[in-house]
């Protein structure tokens, strides 16, 4: 019987398992070998490394979290020989202070506006970053416009108070900004009402936007000599980037303009501010410019180190659109003007689209170096958190020896989480926007 | 129409405008104001602190609302511009702050070449030493041989060299960039001594590991009279500053004192009656009302006791009366008569 034979035919109809490999080729001892100890100088780097950090963690660890006191109202409980043991870092000071690392000295009844305007902020910046968030161009409006007027009346109390010739001026030149758009039109043979129209929206825009500043809201004034802190980091941060992404990248544009007085200006402009470091503009805004200013008029001293920081920020900026303009293949503008799109539309709806995207390690690069730039404006007396911690540091009542320490890491931890939380952002936007550019 | 147009400019990009006071008549323009703008620290302990809730505290700071206390009966009625030791003297010239509060050293070249008046000097520091109590110096005499801490660059350090030459004696200096790291180097025992401001020297110590360690030595080597300072050519104003000082002086040693002042009001002493006002229009003469310096004492109270509260035995800092006695306990505070 031929089924006999058959009998000891084996066909294997299932897969046979998986033997694991060696031990010494998987798991975390193979990983270290390989990455770790894969050969002598490796392994000696490896050692090095651990060394450090062996010298370098335990002492943060206990100086942060072990040796560091949480509770305590003053400088006793953050003495060795009261405490009756080391002390890190002293937390408590942190937290008795924390109010005026927050709002420095804005008047305790009126902080729920600066907490406010902390809202307005966060809603801003989820609206324009989030990708996915409804309306973004209304979103754009919000954060470019509505939300720097708000925030200007919340903080200041509004009510700001021009003169009759301030308005009489204004007047006279909105008639000028609109005659003076009806002409060009003229001139460029382009139809002369939308033009008109175009310039009385803008004038209106700035009209509605300083009637609201002037408007009374009942609020009680708080003068920017008393806000401080947080407050003033973040307010410095955000006129800096709200300010110089539209203004930087116009001055690219100008730039890049073939009209020589546009790119004259530009360039000058940017080369001018780019040659100078920050700190000169701003020790010359606070010292120098109430000497140059007649008797009966100053800038107010917040004033003129956000429009430095605006101005200085926007500088660098504009390099980086450029770059993003100069990276763009001749094409893309042949292409656009081939499709009959006149300069705004080749620009919004072809070039800069993707001149941004590609530049966008780069504009938060900007965006992290002036975050971080803010705490130089403490040199010329402005309250920032860096500036607040300096003052409080020194208090009799919390005066200890690692109080100073307590504070610088305090900022330095508020400082990293703003700046990795935007590199990180960055990073996702970059992964998201780039699966256009895998082949 | 170019004014327009600046302030145009300004309104658009800052919306920010404030109006500054012009060198004439500036008790008028604070009148009008509402409020006295004060020039003060960025933070120096004793001297202008902010508190938890971030308001300030301090001498310099107490001596701005006796000025707001004196011209609106309200010592609430100020507002501090803290300023950084470089901006101090412009912010004062340009009209931005009607009085420098601010630990400013009355010198000769700051009255003639920056066009400023210390019409009063509030404390009379200079530079002294502290040493560690196990050395066993009692004296700055002594200290031939010394290692001495002191911070890079400034006036401390030349005075250093001019006292120890003075007195025929070595030292050698260990110098560091910021007064941070002076004090740390000294707290870990890298040298005998450390110079700095005495009123500094008592902030210094309560940061020690260990501040009853140490001692500040009695001998002051250097003149730093501090303060308040304003601008030239405007007497009323100058007369104002002086006064306020004075007249927390005379309280002191009158005995008039926060708790007192209103039966003080009935006392017999002509003196006391002119202080108070009940005698005399000696406020009038100056701006004022003729209660001024009960208001200043009604809600600031004597130097002595603004003394005491920030930098003396009240505070933490613990620093002795010294130069800052009245004249009559051997100091150098010595309130003019107001008759």
């Amino acid at each position: 019987m031929s089924t006999v034979v058959d009998t000891f035919r084996f066909v294997r109809n299932q897969q046979v398992e998986a033997l694991p490999p060696p031990n010494l080729a998987r798991g975390p001892i193979a990983w270290i070998r390989e990455n770790l100890f894969s050969g002598p100088f490796n392994t000696i780097l490896t050692l090095v490394v651990l060394y450090l950090l062996y010298v370098i963690i335990p002492p943060i660890v206990d100086f942060v979290f072990v040796n560091a006191v949480w509770t305590g109202t003053d400088r006793d409980a953050c003495r060795a020989e009261t405490a009756g043991h080391p002390v890190g870092a002293c937390w408590a000071f942190v937290i008795d202070k924390i109010n005026y690392f927050v709002y420095g000295s804005y008047p305790v009844t009126e902080r729920w506006r600066v907490n406010i305007f902390f809202a307005l902020l966060a809603l801003g910046v989820v609206w324009l970053l989030w990708l996915r968030a409804p309306r973004r161009d209304l979103g754009a409006i919000y954060f470019f416009w509505l939300f720097p007027i708000l925030s200007y009346i919340l903080l200041t109390g509004g009510d700001a108070d021009f003169s009759n010739g301030f308005w009489l001026g204004f007047i006279v030149l909105s008639a000028l900004i609109v005659a003076g758009f009806g002409a060009a039109a003229r001139f460029l043979n382009a139809p002369v009402k939308p033009a008109v129209l175009i310039g009385a929206g803008i004038v209106a825009v700035i009209g509605i936007t300083l009637a609201l500043l002037e408007a009374d809201w009942g609020l009680q004034p708080v003068p920017t000599a008393l806000w401080g802190g947080i407050l003033v980091t973040l307010l410095v941060a955000t006129v800096g980037i709200v300010f110089s992404l539209p203004f930087g990248i116009l001055l690219a544009l100008g730039r890049r303009s073939k009209l020589p007085i546009v790119r004259m200006a530009s360039v000058i402009f940017i080369e001018f501010v780019r040659g100078v470091p920050l700190i000169t503009v701003l020790i010359m805004a606070n010292t120098m410019l109430p000497l140059f200013l007649p008797g009966d008029m100053t800038v107010d001293r917040l004033a003129r180190p956000l429009i430095g920081v605006a101005f200085f920020a926007s500088a660098y900026m504009a390099e980086v659109v450029r770059g993003g303009l100069q990276a763009m293949p001749k094409g893309q503008y042949e292409g656009a003007m081939s499709l009959g799109l006149n300069y705004p539309q080749m620009m919004i709806l072809i070039i800069l689209p993707q001149a941004l995207r590609i530049v966008i390690p780069g504009i938060v690069n900007t965006f992290i170096g002036l975050f971080k730039d803010t705490s130089l404006v403490a040199i010329v007396g402005i309250f920032d958190l860096i500036k607040t911690i300096e003052a409080s540091r020194i208090d009799p009542n919390w005066a200890a020896p690692t109080i100073s320490y307590t504070g610088y890491a305090f900022a330095a931890l508020f400082y990293f989480v703003f700046c990795w939380g935007m590199s990180r952002y960055s990073l996702g936007v970059e992964r998201r926007l780039a699966t256009g550019h895998k082949h | 129409m170019k004014k327009a147009l600046v302030s145009i400019a300004f309104g658009l990009t800052a919306s920010l405008l404030a109006t500054g006071a012009s060198a004439q008549a500036t008790l008028n323009s604070v009148k009008q104001k509402g409020f006295l703008t004060c020039g003060s620290n960025t933070g120096l302990a004793g001297f202008g602190v902010p508190d938890a809730q971030g308001n300030w505290t301090g001498l310099d700071v107490e001596f701005c609302r006796a000025m707001a206390a004196a011209i609106f009966d309200d010592p609430t009625k100020v507002r501090f511009i803290p300023l950084a030791a470089k901006d101090r003297f412009t912010a004062l010239q340009s009209g931005e702050v009607d009085v420098l509060a601010r630990n400013s050293t009355a010198t000769m070249s700051r009255e003639t070449q920056l066009g400023l008046d210390f019409p009063a000097i509030n404390y009379y520091d200079g530079q002294g030493f502290m040493v560690r109590k196990k050395l066993g110096v009692s004296s700055a005499k002594e200290l031939n041989g010394a290692s001495i801490c002191t911070q890079q660059g400034t006036t401390t350090e030349l005075n250093l060299a001019d006292y120890f030459r003075a007195n025929n004696m070595k030292y050698e200096v260990v110098a560091f960039a910021t007064s941070d790291e002076t004090f740390k180097a000294y707290d870990s025992g890298r040298c005998d001594a450390f110079t700095t401001d005495a009123s500094g020297l008592y902030a210094e110590r309560l940061r020690a590991s260990a501040p009853d360690d140490h001692i500040v030595l009695p001998e002051i080597i250097s003149k730093e009279p501090l303060g308040p300072a304003v601008r030239h050519g405007d007497n009323q104003w100058g007369d104002i500053v002086k006064f306020t000082h004075m007249a927390m002086l005379n309280a002191e040693e009158l005995g008039v004192t926060k708790a007192n002042v209103e039966q003080m009001k009935t006392s017999d002493n002509p003196e006391i009656k002119r202080l108070l006002g009940t005698e005399g229009k000696f406020g009038e003469a100056v701006g004022l009302t003729n209660d001024w310096a009960v208001r200043i004492i009604k809600h600031i109270g004597n130097y002595g006791e603004s003394f005491e509260r920030n930098v003396g035995e009240g505070s933490r800092l613990k620093i002795k009366r010294g130069q800052n006695a009245l004249w009559t306990k051997g100091g150098l505070q010595y309130g003019i008569p107001i008759r």
